[in-house]
């Protein structure tokens, strides 16, 4: 409009006036400076989920290119192509092309051994996200919903990595894929049913692949993004939780402006992860299909474990007894049923829930927006470890193989230990967590009532010695400090509180003058800003609030906000 | 505004913006805005949408030692970078035409063995140079800028205007009142759903008919062979070993439940041999044939322990003892190993008598009644 172009402080450069025209049309200017002016408050442990995120998009890219060369169909082919040892073999058209694109193909093998790097690490860094939401109390009111979608992306990822290793049809694969048509079979009444609509009758049929392929490359991906895209919205709707500190309260959050600086870092992490995925996709091998040859269900090879993330699964299964159910009728429900489908469904069930479930035990239904730290919430913690213990335990046991092979310990022994240690393990873990816990939170107060241990001992007249304390406040008359503890680290080391004052600048040498830095110090730690540094010089060097604000800090000083450096 | 807009049909008449247009414009002129510095305007911006910035440490003094060292290592770092990428592009390319050919070859040792390694090295690493790069920038150049937010809850006047604009919207459509509406809808709602998941029942077999569960192509007569056809005749075995056979029918070698091991038992085996009651007779002399699925989880049971007589299945170590009719004697697994009755034919070579009297493979709800 003829007015905006004559205003007072309408743009001059060309970049400018494109912007203009652009808002003009867009009108964009309002929400764009609101999301580039939205705060993201700054710790490594919110950089979990961006990991998983950044993951997805490597596996999007890589996925598809591998789509150009996959022929999903189970036809039986002989094979003609590079790779000598297989010439001349019979195998489905699935795993010829699998060769194929991995001999045959220009980069084609280090783009697949990319997408199967990055799906590892895609559910390696969501188990690790949850974990953290989990451990720090991010799931309560108002994050349910966040917290259930999460789940269900987590199961969805790991339909994801299921989908996606049977599809080479070679043998490791088709093992699994036998062992998936036996855990349908087990389910009660239906399994059957389920079994025949899957597979489209008996194992292993001609559907299977095809049908696995459809699901790994539109079904489950187009839900996940749909998810993803949710997660996301919810997120930046609540706006992200912040760990307690000092300024930080219900209703604020304190960090970096999405622009610049979230943006730069983001994008840094980006990069790294996906440079890291290509390392190694590139330089560790990884599922080497023509060693494992083409799928026969009469052949298996030892030592056949699937990815990681179902390990457990498969660890369940070993070690679960013998036991069938016969009903009258001559109806029976089939051991496999329980370690698989029951104790999976258990799982995410109760993972899926436990927001609900911890907001009814504490009655706790309260919005938070400031995160715990696990010692703050023994209970809850002591419960995490121990569903961890469960997991890992499990997932141990379904290498158990492998552990009795390189270790020579007899194979029957590993599965009972790994029987008897999937009952005693747990409980025991709880326990140690929840003292842990205790003597975390004991400590904390320790030293907010006596102070930090400096290391100096001192003898009295009397002849006793003592240590020295550094009080990280004002005391009372007995020398007890007076601070209450508020959720956020506290100081333990003199150093954290300037004792050390901060290091200078530079790796191999000093990148600033040291005496410049230290009188600045000395400066601040009389409470005057630099300038003002030459007034007081004499001053000894007594510990100060200088140093490290954001580990520093003190929890109860409802001061401004200090910079996080790290 | 420009006559041209109050001419008819342009928008009914002047077009001038209604009160309700205007939001922060209201609060500052065009000139008030034209006399604020850059970073008031970011301010200022930023408190209009809830955010403080309280503290700026603004980085390196420009020109300083510390600057020109930063600005080298980010350089440096963006530069390597792209020099990687480059010469991944130069060995991707190259591959082949003026560099050694890609094509891996199993008994060489040279270029085509790198090839894969080397496109990985320079991807990830100019990648992650990128990332190293960024993270180099905003830490030594970038200002450090700490800004508070403020978080707003739900607001009571959005609720109750937002709750009388949906309730209103119902009232008027009256559906509350017009319950022949409401009922035709709900009717129609589960019509529709049905239909549109009717499709999936293309989906669904009978598992039920035909058995296809309970039978493998074993039959009256059908040789037993080995995976490349041959058929095998008593002796052909040493005492205690074990061979994979398939039924003699096109294909018998690729199905996923006929797959049978042959085992011929050392003489102290057949003494102790316990077979199961009314299976007596299955075997052949020393011989005896059980099914190589698996009864826990399907997988081929492969790995057989002579001295023990075990057959171990290497996924969830179940183990069958042959000498007591293949009984599961550790692991997961609930069943015998099914045995299929054999003999010999006219000509010497081994035959089944029939097809496995039980289903082979994993257990399910109704096997039993097959």
């Amino acid at each position: 409009m003829a007015r905006t172009a004559t205003a007072p402080g309408a743009p001059t450069s060309r970049l400018g006036k494109a912007a203009f025209e652009i808002d003009d049309r867009l009108i964009v200017a309002g929400p764009l400076r609101r999301t580039l002016n939205k705060v993201f408050p700054d710790h490594w442990s919110f950089l979990l989920g961006e990991i998983a995120l950044y993951s997805f998009v490597v596996l999007l890219l890589s996925g598809t290119y591998l789509t150009f060369f996959f022929d999903a169909s189970m036809k039986e082919v002989v094979y003609d192509g590079s790779y000598a040892p297989l010439r001349g073999v019979e195998m489905s058209a699935a795993y010829d092309s699998a060769l194929q694109m991995s001999f045959d193909v220009r980069g084609g093998l280090f783009l697949r051994q990319v997408h199967h790097w990055a799906a590892l690490l895609f559910v390696a860094s969501i188990v690790v996200h949850l974990l953290r939401i989990f451990f720090t109390g991010a799931f309560r009111r108002p994050r349910e919903t966040n917290w259930l979608i999460g789940v269900v992306m987590l199961v969805l990822s790991l339909l994801m990595g299921v989908t996606g290793y049977s599809l080479p049809d070679d043998l490791l694969s088709g093992t699994g894929l036998r062992i998936i048509s036996a855990i349908l079979l087990s389910i009660p009444v239906v399994g059957t049913w389920v079994h025949f609509a899957v597979f489209n009758g008996d194992y292993v049929g001609e559907n299977i692949i095809g049908r696995f392929y459809i699901a790994h490359v539109l079904l489950f991906p187009a839900i996940l993004l749909g998810l993803i895209a949710v997660h996301l919205l919810i997120l930046v709707k609540q706006k992200h939780t912040q760990f307690a500190g000092p300024g930080r309260t219900e209703h604020n959050v304190v960090g970096n402006r999405l622009f610049p600086t979230f943006a730069a870092k983001a994008t840094g992490l980006f990069f790294v992860v996906f440079g890291l995925i290509a390392l190694l996709g590139g330089l560790v091998q990884i599922n080497p299909i023509w060693l494992w040859g083409p799928y026969n269900p009469s052949q298996v090879s030892a030592a056949s474990q699937p990815d990681w993330y179902i390990m457990f699964l498969d660890g369940s299964t070993r070690l679960f007894p013998a036991w069938d159910i016969n009903l009258p009728g001559s109806y029976t429900i089939p051991a496999l049923f329980w370690p698989t489908v029951v104790i999976a469904g258990a799982m995410f069930t109760l993972l899926a829930l436990y927001p609900m479930i911890e907001r009814k035990l504490t009655r706790d239904t309260a919005s938070h927006h400031l995160l715990q730290r696990p010692r703050d919430v023994p209970v809850r913690t002591s419960l995490g470890v121990m569903g961890l213990t469960f997991y890992v335990w499990l997932m141990m046991s379904g290498g158990n193989d492998v552990i009795a092979d390189k270790f020579q310990i007899s194979l029957n022994a590993m599965t009972w230990i790994g029987r008897i240690g999937v009952i005693i393990l747990p409980p025991i873990a709880y326990a140690i967590t929840y003292r842990i816990c205790l003597g975390l939170q004991m400590h904390d107060r320790q030293v907010l009532e006596h102070g930090i241990e400096t290391g100096v001992i001192r003898r009295l007249p009397n002849g006793e010695f003592i240590e020295v304390h550094q009080p990280l406040g004002p005391v009372d008359a007995h020398g007890h400090g007076a601070l209450a503890y508020g959720g956020a680290p506290v100081p333990k080391k003199m150093n954290q509180i300037g004792g050390a004052r901060r290091a200078i600048r530079g790796f191999f040498s000093p990148i600033e003058p040291p005496a410049r830095v230290e009188l600045e110090q000395r400066a601040e730690g009389r409470g005057l800003s630099p300038q003002e540094s030459d007034r007081e010089l004499t001053t000894s060097g007594r510990p100060t609030e200088g140093g490290r604000p954001s580990e520093g800090g003190r929890p109860s000083e409802g001061g401004r906000p200090q910079e996080p450096r790290d | 505004m420009t006559a041209r807009e109050d001419r008819p049909g342009s928008a009914g008449g002047h077009d001038i913006p209604g009160p309700h247009h205007g939001g922060p414009d209201d609060d500052y002129t065009p000139e008030q805005l034209a006399a604020m510095s850059r970073e008031d305007l970011d301010r200022l911006g930023a408190s209009y949408d809830g955010v403080e910035v309280l503290h700026v440490d603004p980085g390196p003094e420009p020109g300083s030692r510390l600057e020109k060292r930063a600005i080298r290592q980010v350089g440096f770092t963006f530069a390597l970078a792209g020099l990687a990428a480059f010469v991944f592009v130069v060995i991707y390319v190259g591959s082949g035409w003026f560099l050694p050919d890609w094509h891996w070859t199993i008994t060489e040792q040279g270029w085509s063995a790198f090839f894969t390694p080397l496109l990985g090295l320079l991807m990830g690493l100019s990648l992650a140079l990128v990332g190293i790069g960024l993270v180099l920038y905003t830490k030594k150049l970038l200002p450090h800028e700490t800004a508070v937010q403020d978080k707003h809850d739900g607001s009571h006047f959005d609720r109750v205007t937002t709750g009388a604009t949906l309730v209103g919207g119902l009232h008027n459509s009256g559906l509350a009142r017009r319950k022949l509406i409401t009922r035709s809808l709900a009717f129609m709602g589960g019509g529709l759903g049905l239909m549109l998941l009717m499709p999936l029942g293309g989906l669904i077999k009978n598992p039920n008919k035909g058995n296809p569960l309970g039978t493998t192509n074993w039959a009256k007569g059908v040789r037993l062979v080995r995976n490349d056809g041959s058929p095998i005749r008593p002796g052909d075995q040493e005492p205690g070993s074990l061979e994979t056979v398939f039924p003699a029918v096109p294909g018998g070698n690729i199905q996923a439940d006929a797959a049978t091991m042959l085992i011929r038992l050392r003489p102290e085996q057949v003494e102790e041999a316990q077979p199961r009651i009314g299976q007596a007779d299955f075997g052949y002399g020393e011989y005896v044939a059980y099914s190589k699925i698996c009864t826990h989880a399907g997988c081929p049971v492969s790995l057989y322990e002579q001295e023990t007589s075990r057959i171990l299945c290497p996924c969830h170590q179940s183990q069958f003892d042959v000498t007591q009719g293949a009984k599961p004697v550790f692991g997961p697994a609930t069943r015998s190993l099914p045995q299929l009755p054999i003999t010999v034919d006219d000509e010497g070579y081994f035959v089944a008598r029939r097809d496995y009297i039980e289903a082979v493979g994993p257990t399910y709800w109704n096997r039993e009644r097959i």
